[in-house]
């Protein structure tokens, strides 16, 4: 069965490579990727590339393992007692060969559920990474806290209160400012865990909006729920089913050709 | 944010209707049942007060004569002699703040280490075992404690921990004199075994409530282990806190193990090596020797002032625990 699913996808990949050749450089690989937790396995044998400044969205219902493979590349999977077979490269270099510290300063993420700190000023919680670094310098801290606070378009809502907790803030504000946060120690890609199903809808399309600004300078990977959010945002669509890549391709054929059976009854809500 | 436990009680004791306060607006929609309910609650609740109250009425009236006699003097004197009726409790005052001190400046850091190794580092399995014991210790009756010391701790700190110190640190006023073993001391050593599983198993219980997203957000953030048990510690202050007040509100109160170790003298030293006297433990030990009416009352007075201290510390503590809470929602740049 992982045979014939193998080859599909494969070509599938090239195929999604043809279409956008300004994205022809892989940033991250994906190799025979299997992940479990004790002896359940939630992520069966997946190979997928994620191109350099390409926002990829993973879809499948709940369970489905789009969260766990998330997880996996930036070796938070193993935080929550996972572990895992297969390669991820990252530039062509295993990421569970390196210091998890240094893998997930390079591949940054944003959670589900907005989680500041909230015993931290809204710029602690930005400068909190870099301090993790080690940078120390004021008037440095406060450049990249003010750049990072507009990438993530909150910036003109909070620069009168950056002493205030980054608790105080609505919901919306206080995911724009994880993602500010994620975005202040420079990360090369970015991992979103379905960043916006907490929020209200004006919230949520301020982060699509984000994501379609972001990705000219980072990779993204996010996972949803919500497939309207997958084809607004995203170049290519990954869809996940029982812990296995079914199919992955252009978000545009995905959507509208989509090459397997399980992938059409998904999106077309037939099942999930 | 942060639902300190404090802020939990305090969330639950809002739905208990002050007296007179919307009872009858409410009550009209509800059963019997809940209004009794509600009723049977509400005074259990006052009955609280009503207690301390009556406590409170009970020690004055006990200690008039010594409130009369010796006024404000009594806070500020260092006499303590039965035989010439001159009564002054600050040495009492002394022993039982110093040890309590003492114990929690030994306490605090020790407990906090058991707990992030417990909360944090320990695998399931040895958790659970030493999570059974830790609270076990706290079961403890003090007298156990106090025998254990007397025999055991006591001469060893005689023998083994004192004579270094002096030989050392003994330029340092608090390691001055002659090691006796008996001292503040060791009641500050018996207070801390004491308090230790208490503020540690609390400490622990708050950092497991810290939520799994705040450890992620620091590991993605590229934090280390130790970072982000920082973190994490930092989050769970106020539970820390509370647990710590714990503690200090037993080792203010300790009698028994306190009295078998600290020597019992109503003196006023700076050097932990001697011996000192608490005010629980002038309770205990002289309660039944107090043959003399006014003997009585001062006694009876050293139990109100140590009720009214244990009140001070207690909101002072309250107090420094809401400027803390009010300097996290207002953030603050370090």
């Amino acid at each position: 069965m992982i045979h014939t699913l193998a080859q599909p996808q494969l070509s599938v990949v090239n195929e999604s490579a043809n279409v956008q050749p300004q994205q022809n450089a892989a940033k991250m690989q994906v190799l025979h990727l299997s992940a479990y937790f004790g002896k359940t396995q939630a992520l069966k044998d997946v190979s997928l590339d994620i191109m350099e400044r390409e926002v990829l969205a993973i879809i499948g219902p709940s369970g489905c393992g789009k969260s766990t493979f998330l997880r996996s590349l930036n070796r938070m999977h193993e935080v929550a007692g996972g572990r895992i077979s297969g390669r991820v490269l990252l530039d062509g270099e295993d990421i569970y060969q390196r210091d998890p510290v240094m893998v997930r300063r390079r591949v940054g993420m944003v959670f589900q559920k907005p989680n500041p700190f909230p015993t931290m000023s809204i710029f602690d919680n930005v400068a909190a990474g870099l301090r993790l670094g080690g940078m120390s310098n004021r008037s440095a801290l406060t450049d990249v806290v003010e750049e990072s606070l507009k990438r993530a378009a909150l910036w003109e809502e909070v620069k009168n209160s950056l002493d205030k907790s980054g608790a105080s803030l609505s919901g919306g504000q206080q995911q724009r400012l994880c993602i500010a946060r994620a975005l202040a120690i420079r990360p090369e890609v970015l991992l979103m865990d379905e960043p916006a199903s907490a929020l209200d809808p004006i919230s949520t399309a301020k982060i699509e909006e984000l994501i379609f600004e972001l990705k000219r300078n980072f990779t993204i990977v996010i996972v949803t729920h919500n497939m309207q959010q997958a084809a607004r945002v995203s170049d290519r669509t990954a869809f996940f089913y029982l812990g296995e890549l079914i199919e992955i391709g252009s978000t545009e054929t995905l959507f509208t050709k989509p090459h397997e059976k399980r992938t059409e009854d998904y999106i077309t809500g037939r099942f999930g | 944010m942060i639902a300190s436990l404090d802020e939990r009680i305090r969330t639950l004791l809002r739905r208990v209707p002050a007296p007179g306060m919307g009872v009858e607006n409410s009550s009209r929609h509800t059963n019997l049942g809940d209004r009794a309910f509600r009723g049977a609650t509400f005074l259990f609740t006052f009955m609280i007060v009503v207690l301390s109250g009556i406590m409170v009425y009970q020690m004055i009236d006990g200690s008039t004569l010594s409130l009369r006699e010796f006024g404000l003097g009594f806070v500020t004197s260092q006499i303590w002699d039965p035989v010439q009726e001159k009564f002054g409790a600050l040495p009492f005052v002394y022993g039982t703040v110093v040890s309590s001190l003492v114990a929690l400046i030994l306490a605090i850091p020790l407990s906090l280490g058991v707990a992030v190794f417990l909360a944090e580092l320990a695998p399931r399995w040895l958790e659970r075992i030493l999570s059974f014991m830790v609270e076990l210790l706290a079961a403890i009756p003090s007298i156990v404690y106090g025998l254990w010391g007397m025999f055991v701790m006591v001469p060893w700190i005689r023998e083994t921990i004192e004579p270094p110190l002096s030989e050392h640190l003994g330029f340092l006023p608090i390691f001055e004199g002659a090691p006796y073993g008996f001292g503040m001391l060791a009641a500050g050593l018996i207070l801390t075994v004491m308090i230790v599983p208490i503020i540690a198993s609390i400490s622990r219980d708050a950092l497991k409530s810290v939520p799994r997203a705040q450890r992620e957000a620091a590991y993605a953030l590229g934090a280390t282990r130790w970072e982000t048990i920082t973190l994490v510690v930092k989050y769970a202050r106020s539970g820390i806190f509370g647990a710590t007040l714990l503690g200090l509100g037993r080792a203010l109160g300790e009698t028994m193990a306190v009295t078998m170790v600290i020597g019992n003298r109503p003196i006023i030293s700076a050097s932990l090596f001697d011996p000192g006297y608490t005010m629980a433990s002038v309770l205990a030990n002289e309660f039944t020797e107090a043959t003399t009416e006014l003997y009585l009352h001062a006694l009876i007075e050293i139990a109100l002032l140590l009720f009214t201290i244990t009140i001070i510390v207690n909101m002072l503590a309250r107090l420094l625990m809401w400027t803390m809470s009010r300097t996290i929602s207002q953030g603050g740049r370090a």
